[in-house]
């Protein structure tokens, strides 16, 4: 039996108290699930851990509220989380209402979506408050019916008297239950008694997308509100001096047009981005703003060199030559000694472009700035930092600034940075009156915070017997190379070593959807097919041989990544794939990556139709310990592999004189239906580990098994991203 | 600015904007519709997509002065209770991941179902190409197309 304590010292994580208009209010703290029963007894605990920031409402009808307060992107935890509290409060699905919670300073210190992180930092929180509001409520009925609790049986919010006729529901008895103490721990339910986790249970908001409700930030709308766009400089490395100001606020519809400067004193990580020097125009309508936008004439001057893509190839490929490694290295033995004793040694570089995030909203963001008060509105994945960020800039103290969440269409990482919210603050100040931003989609896309451009170099030596003994992996990035040293194939080897070096460039770059291991999977598994090929082994044999060194000697001691798990999702894929059947003009490749906590292995399968590569199948295992929403989960791990396969194939994005050469779809190609695969496959490995996240790890493990695929069959190995500049067309024959 | 009559979901709206204002704007700022969608504005994405005179059309593109005396249908008027058999399939899929293209998604393909109650996976594509799902729940949109071309 599991237990979970619900107090440490005797401070609670929990508050209970009377709803507004009946019932009970069960408040929680979502981080006292961030670690186990036995690390609470040795840990101190931080102070925010009390912090009440989760809410689930036992109205008196019976309804039961469950406030999601982690934003919203399309991951499906507004559906997922409220499962987990819904099973253990054992409450019927279908009189669960789930509300996205409005952020409120001093309650959501910690609403965050990114790193794949939602679920499982919540896990355990959300099961103790279910637990503790289901044991409440069984508190309350014994005490009412002057019974035990062993008397008593509870189904679907329901709670029955196992020996006599008495039947009450927990609206019935939510009131009562308020004035019950809270129990010091609760019993957690065994994993084979859950109801609702395991299930698949459809998205909450599903009726209100497909009917096409106000839910995203770009919705939104006020009385009296204004309109803004902006208009920042054109190229990296230029900077605003001035505008013709007073022509484009005589223009039809506009209302002002000013400069607005956004600088922050002791900028956060999540600032740092963009341009800080903005022409800001003000309107009542998108069009007339969009009009104007075309008629300003600024004048910008050169800060910093402009950059080109031809120079970062080259930047590149020096730092690979003759870069200092900057940090995150690992040597393990000699690797140098052991390529000279290696009987073959294979080496090969990979590389990829800037891109943009793309969320197809477009960034926007609603403030209402008063002397006093700054209210925010609008899509964000870092709700805190924003509300952090406009408390410095408008020097206003930190509870005076709310910031509340609507649906995002997209965040991808993109929303993790605040300067858009940052900007509209800036702009309602000046103004005095609340005002919606608007970026179009040639802002966003030029606007920076890109996924970073790398070029990574693998050498591999094998043996006479064919084993691998040595293996290094040097990364380059502007601004930052990839690597992780402590990853696979680490611990697998003995002669080791992975080093980083970082470029400068002034384009702004940012997380893009599993950072860096984007690029690493589709780079190191390109390798190690390769590796294998010359080893004369199969390509998933290749690897579990490795997993079986890091199972039973694991060279190392930091090695981030358990390989029975690993290996498992390997031998899943194979076996649900049927790797060993060969079909005639079938070509398969396989990637296998573990990232974010989760284990992914994924086989891509392509046909050639007239000649031109198309994606039939992918087959994809998974270990993410306990399925939450496994439709749900399903449908995650489907868009990682089509976002994966995307990006890889077509998306690039490249400048000239620091101007992004694409600034909207007619340049900038996103994986359409046509290029989609035509079936994608997901199995989850059955396990009772506690859930960790699905947002990222389907994604990388699709570029390897992508590149793999398609060298069978076009012969033809990839080595630089968008994969799509190597495909020659070939002439259909006959 | 001028004033156009238009009619969008069988009600006539009486609207002042200037002559080239995209229909798109002029249902988001000017009719409160806010369900179609703002992605490109160069009628690369779908996510606006509307229904005129029966036909899938980008309403970046179109131009108010031009859309007057026009059947226009948004998604809040493709069916009265969300019932039409596209967004029933979409339920029924599980379609949306974030949802922000999916109105444009649904709106193209309850026109290609109009036109091809039995689209193969080819009309599907051809249909549909011009609609991009950045969460890529591709796989799921055709399944739905196809349930729906049964409902």
């Amino acid at each position: 039996m599991t237990k979970i304590k619900t107090q440490y010292n005797r401070r609670s994580f929990l508050k209970v108290s009377a709803a507004a208009g009946g019932g009970m209010l069960i408040g929680f703290s979502w981080l006292t699930g961030c670690t186990s029963d036995k690390k609470i007894e040795k840990l101190a605990i931080p102070n925010e851990w009390f912090d009440i920031n989760g809410y689930i409402k036992i109205g008196d009808t019976g309804m039961v509220t469950i406030y999601s307060p982690n934003p919203e992107i399309g991951q499906n935890i507004k559906t997922s989380m409220p499962m987990i509290v819904a099973d253990e409060l054992d409450v019927d699905w279908r009189n669960v209402v789930v509300e996205q919670a409005p952020l409120n300073t001093g309650f959501y210190q910690n609403q965050f979506a990114g790193g794949s992180l939602s679920i499982k930092l919540s896990w355990n929180a959300l099961r103790m408050a279910g637990a503790t509001g289901r044991r409440m409520l069984l508190e309350a009925v014994a005490k009412e019916w002057q019974v035990s609790i062993t008397d008593l049986s509870v189904s679907k919010g329901v709670i029955k008297e196992k020996n006599g006729d008495r039947v009450i529901t927990y609206g019935g008895i939510a009131s009562k239950a308020v004035g019950i103490e809270i129990p010091e721990e609760v019993k957690l339910k065994e994993i084979s008694d859950f109801k609702l986790i395991g299930t698949n249970i459809k998205n909450v908001d599903g009726k209100k997308i497909i009917t096409g409700e106000p839910l995203f930030g770009l919705d939104f709308k006020r009385e009296g509100m204004k309109l803004a766009m902006i208009e920042h400089p054109p190229a990296f490395g230029m900077k605003l001096k001035d505008f013709n100001q007073e022509e484009i606020k005589s223009l039809p519809g506009i209302t002002d047009a000013f400069i607005v400067d956004t600088t922050i004193e002791e900028p956060a990580w999540c600032d740092e981005k963009g341009f800080l020097q903005l022409i800001a125009i003000v309107g009542d309508s998108t069009w007339q703003l969009l009009k104007a936008k075309k008629a300003i004439n600024a004048n910008w001057e050169e800060v910093s060199t402009l950059e080109n893509s031809e120079s970062h190839l080259v930047s590149l490929d020096e730092a690979l030559i003759s870069g200092k490694a900057n940090k995150n290295s690992r040597v393990d033995g000699n690797p140098e000694a052991a390529f000279k004793k290696a009987k073959k040694v294979i080496e090969r570089s990979y590389s990829a472009p800037f891109m943009a995030h793309n969320t197809l909203e477009p960034m926007n963001f609603f403030a209402n700035v008063t002397d006093t008060s700054a209210e925010l509105i609008g899509p964000t994945q870092t709700p805190e930092a924003l509300e952090k960020s406009v408390s410095k800039l408008l020097n206003l103290p930190l509870e005076d600034v709310t910031v509340n969440m609507t649906r995002m269409g997209g965040g991808f990482g993109r929303r993790l940075y605040v300067h858009f919210g940052v900007e509209a603050a800036a702009i309602s100040k000046k103004i005095g009156a609340p005002v919606k931003l608007i970026y179009n989609r040639e802002d966003d896309m030029s606007q920076g915070t890109y996924r970073p451009a790398y070029k990574s170099t693998y050498k591999a030596g094998l043996d006479e017997n064919n084993n691998l003994i040595a293996f290094t992996v040097k990364g380059a990035g502007l601004p930052e190379g990839a690597v992780f040293p402590n990853r696979f194939p680490a611990g697998t080897v003995d002669n080791y070593s992975a080093e980083q070096i970082n470029v400068n460039t002034n384009i702004t770059t940012g997380a893009w959807r599993a950072p860096k291991s984007h690029f690493t999977a589709g780079a190191e598994q390109s390798f190690l097919d390769e590796v294998a090929e010359l080893a004369g082994k199969d390509p998933i044999d290749f690897r579990l041989e490795l997993f079986n060194r890091a199972i039973n000697n694991p060279v190392g001691e930091k090695n981030d990544y358990e390989p029975e798990r690993y290996a498992g999702v390997l031998k899943l894929v194979k076996e649900k794939s049927n790797w060993d059947e060969k079909k005639p003009g079938v070509y398969r490749g396989v990637a296998a990556y573990f990232c974010h906590s989760s284990y992914v292995a994924e086989v891509v399968d392509i046909v050639l139709v007239n000649g031109q590569p198309k994606i039939t199948n992918v087959c994809c295992a998974v270990d993410c310990g306990i399925v939450v929403n496994p439709n749900g989960a399903k449908h995650m791990i489907q868009g990682g592999v089509i976002d994966g396969i995307g990006h890889a194939m077509y998306s690039q994005l490249t400048f000239d004189k620091g101007v992004p050469n694409q600034m909207n779809f007619n340049t900038y190609q996103l994986i359409k239906h046509s290029q989609a695969p035509e079936n994608i496959d997901v199995y989850f490995i059955k396990n009772e580990i506690a859930p960790t996240g699905l947002g990222e790890p389907g994604l990388p493990p699709a570029v390897g098994a992508l590149a793999n695929a398609l060298y069978k069959a076009t012969g033809k190995r990839f080595y630089k991203q968008p994969f799509v500049n190597g495909i020659v067309s070939r002439k259909v024959v006959g | 600015m001028a004033t156009f009559n238009l009619k969008i979901n069988n009600k006539t709206h009486t609207v002042e904007a200037d002559m080239d204002t995209p229909l798109l704007w002029v249902l988001r700022d000017k009719i409160n519709l806010v369900g179609t969608k703002f992605g490109c504005g160069i009628g690369q994405c779908g996510s606006c997509t509307v229904h005129v005179d029966g036909s899938a059309t980008r309403s970046c593109l179109l131009v108010v002065s031009q859309a007057e005396g026009m059947n226009i249908t948004t998604i809040e008027g493709l069916s009265e209770e969300g019932d039409h058999p596209v967004q029933k399939a979409w339920l029924k899929h599980d379609v949306p991941q974030c949802g922000y293209c999916q109105a444009g998604q649904i709106m193209s393909a309850a026109a290609l179902l109009e036109n091809h109650p039995n689209p193969s996976d080819e009309d599907i594509d051809v249909a549909m190409d011009g609609n991009i799902c950045r969460c890529g729940t591709y796989v799921r949109i055709k399944e739905a197309i196809k349930t729906a071309s049964k409902l």
